[in-house]
């Protein structure tokens, strides 16, 4: 009873090979079931997570959220999901309709797809591949492409924008995605999840805090999530790649964006608190499904606190704190921890974990008084700008007009 | 098990149908998208040589990781290329674009 | 018929489709998506030839970045008469006999050689391909050089490719 998942999964096994199915279908077989059982879970859960959206966002806005359907507003979901169903299904006049309706297939399938390769458990998970870390980052990439597809085929100038904008946003953040999760790749030796978890008996939240938070800050730019929500500025482009979309499609794309944010809170989980790990899980691994869900819960109320309390930024101050501080950063983080890595990987693991530790705590401080000296001289640019001399005689009818004053200028 | 000549006949195919793509089409990105499919067909092409004749010998996947570096940064410039051409010409039709200087 | 084998005609065939469509579709944004679905294909192909990491690389690289980049030069890059006329060259019928020429060619090459029927050797116990690449990408006797140079090669791409589509205005 420790581990009923595989219980049931070598159970079905005997019985399809006393039917005799050859190995490789039962494989087939298997693999077919665990994926349709993984999906389901995860969408399941999806729902579940508009009801804690919408009482989170009206905790932090000192309000009660959702209370009249079922005990405590829980049945508001399939409220919402009804409704979904029920609007009117539009598609604009001359969109492409077969991308039309394929881009919020692709948007929420390829949010799935990165559950593959979550461990729940020691002995629950999808896929165990070498390269698990590349897979996360190849899938995200797929993502931006529905996005693309999203924005074209509405035929709609605004709709093109906002895709674009959200495209230059998602494919800039990964970098420092990147470059953050190959951190926790230096420290455990492999690219595999579960290694990386097998590997954490101190948490990587302590060894690479630094990794840690790029990893969530780009993870919020990835989800297009306030600070980072160009993509949905309501104000200036009106709900951007998704504007033509309505209904179900529309709700495709909503549980796709809530959904991604539970994942990436699952893998900030993994990579930097341990995933499974807890107490008992040795003996129980079904216990390491309750940690690991409790912990990306935790990360998924960090984003939601992070979305609700920021304003939005402008996207030339998005594309700058990329480029020039979160990307100069992590490499830096990346080298001093490859560095650190080659020189300790023979001391203790007490006197290694520490190094670490104190070597991203330097690194970080270092961080503060390059960005804090930036902050002054902006401010300073800002509160005391140097005046410019501005002549213009103006003709008009015949009489020139003076300037106000020719000795201060203009003041800007 | 899938034979050797199965994976070769595929990435054959693929470069023909890429070079057709190359000779016929008008569209510069078009061409482009024409070299992209000969540029994987060849990969798919070296990875069964590594597979089946030496997987112990390393410089197939190297010549691959080599190929796909090679590929993404002549997409890169060639595309900068195509956006420059346009701001000038207009076009980017392959037919088109037949001055020396304009 | 294994599993596999059926698994690689059902992707050779969805690939080579694809190609197919990207080459003689009139709309220049459907075949960028075509594109899309034959890189796919040919990932999925490198997993059945054990190399994952080049599957993933696969997406990563060409999905990833070059599919997204050719989406965004042909949006940036189209006529306001849109697409009009056929996009194909009136030299197409000399092409596709070339075209032809080679495939038989080539077809007749391999089918001529011994070791084509080969079926793939298993792996020695524990060997990792992933990591005898890793290895022998920055070891000074392996592939280091070649490597570097890739990077300097992808690093002058890059100024390159600013420089380039700089915009003289500014």
């Amino acid at each position: 009873m420790s581990d009923p998942v595989n219980l049931i999964a070598n159970w079905l096994k005997t019985v399809l090979i006393n039917w005799g199915v050859s190995p490789t279908w039962i494989t087939v077989i298997l693999s077919a079931i665990g994926v349709v059982v993984l999906a389901s879970v995860v969408l399941v859960l999806d729902i579940f997570l508009v009801w804690v959206e919408r009482k989170v966002v009206a905790r932090f806005q000192d309000r009660l959220g959702p209370n009249r359907l079922g005990p405590f507003g829980l049945f508001q979901p399939i409220a919402d999901v009804i409704k979904l169903l029920l609007k009117e299904d539009i598609t604009p006049d001359k969109a492409d309709k077969f991308l039309y309706n394929l881009s919020p297939v692709i948007a929420l399938a390829t949010v799935i797809m990165l559950w593959a390769v979550v461990p729940l458990a020691p002995t629950i998970f999808g896929s165990d591949i070498n390269v698990g870390v590349l897979y996360i980052i190849a899938v995200g990439s797929i993502s931006t492409l529905g996005i693309l597809i999203a924005g074209w085929a509405s035929n709609n100038k605004f709709a093109l924008v906002g895709a674009f904008r959200t495209v230059a946003q998602m494919v800039s953040y990964e970098v420092p995605m990147v470059i953050s999760i190959l951190i926790p790749v230096i420290l455990s030796r492999s690219m595999g999840i579960n290694t990386i978890v097998h590997s954490q008996t101190v948490w990587y939240i302590v060894l690479a805090p630094v990794a840690a938070i790029i990893f969530l800050i780009s993870s919020q730019a990835e989800l297009g999530r306030a600070p980072f929500d160009i993509s949905e500025a309501e104000s200036e482009i009106v709900a951007g790649f998704h504007i033509e979309y309505t209904g179900m499609k529309f709700g495709l794309f909503y549980a796709g964006e809530l959904l991604h944010a539970l994942t990436l809170g699952g893998f900030f989980a993994t990579f930097f608190l341990g995933g499974w790990r807890g107490w008992g899980v040795e003996t129980y691994p079904i216990l390491g499904i309750f940690y690991f869900f409790v912990k990306a819960f935790f990360m998924y109320w960090v984003i939601m606190w992070i979305k609700y309390s920021f304003p939005r930024v402008r996207i030339d101050q998005m594309l700058n704190l990329n480029w020039k501080f979160l990307t100069p950063l992590a490499l830096a983080a990346l080298i001093i921890t490859a560095l650190l890595d080659k020189l300790f990987q023979n001391a203790s693991y007490s006197v290694y974990v520490l190094v670490m530790f104190l070597s991203n705590v330097i690194l970080l401080y270092i961080a503060y008084l390059v960005v804090g000296s930036y902050a002054r001289a902006e401010r300073k640019r800002v509160a005391d700008p140097e005046k410019i001399r501005v002549n213009f005689p103006i003709k008009s009818s015949g009489s020139t007009i003076e300037p106000r004053s020719t000795s201060e200028g203009a003041h800007v | 098990m899938i034979p050797l000549s199965w994976y070769l006949i595929f990435a054959a195919a693929l470069f023909c149908i890429g070079l057709f793509g190359v000779l016929s089409r008008k569209n510069a990105i078009a061409i482009l998208m024409g070299i992209e499919l000969m540029l994987n067909s060849v990969n798919v092409n070296l990875l069964a040589f590594w597979r089946y004749l030496n997987p112990n010998f390393v410089a197939g996947q190297v010549f691959t990781v080599i190929v796909f570096a090679v590929a993404a940064s002549e997409v890169a410039v060639g595309l900068a290329l195509i956006i420059s051409i346009y701001r000038r010409r207009s076009t980017i039709v392959a037919e088109e674009i037949n001055l020396l200087k304009y | 018929m294994t599993p596999l084998q059926i698994i690689f005609l059902i992707v050779a065939a969805i690939t080579l489709g694809g190609a197919l469509m990207v080459v003689t579709t009139r709309n220049l944004v459907h075949a960028a998506l075509w594109l899309v679905l034959s890189l796919f294909g040919i990932a999925i192909i490198f997993v059945l030839l054990d190399a994952g990491f080049f599957a993933v690389a696969q997406v990563v690289i060409y999905i990833g970045a070059i599919a997204i980049l050719m989406i965004f030069a042909i949006m940036l890059t189209r006529r306001v008469a849109k697409d009009s006329g056929p996009q194909i060259n009136a030299t197409w019928p000399i092409a596709g006999i070339v075209t032809l020429a080679l495939f038989g060619g080539l077809f007749t090459v391999l089918q001529n050689w011994q070791q084509i029927h080969v079926l793939p050797p298993s792996f020695p116990e524990g060997y990792d391909p992933l990591q005898q690449l890793g290895v022998e990408l920055v070891s000074p006797n392996g592939y280091l050089i070649p490597f570097e140079v890739a990077s300097i090669l992808l690093l002058a791409a890059l100024i390159g490719a600013i420089v380039i589509a700089w915009s003289k205005t500014k």
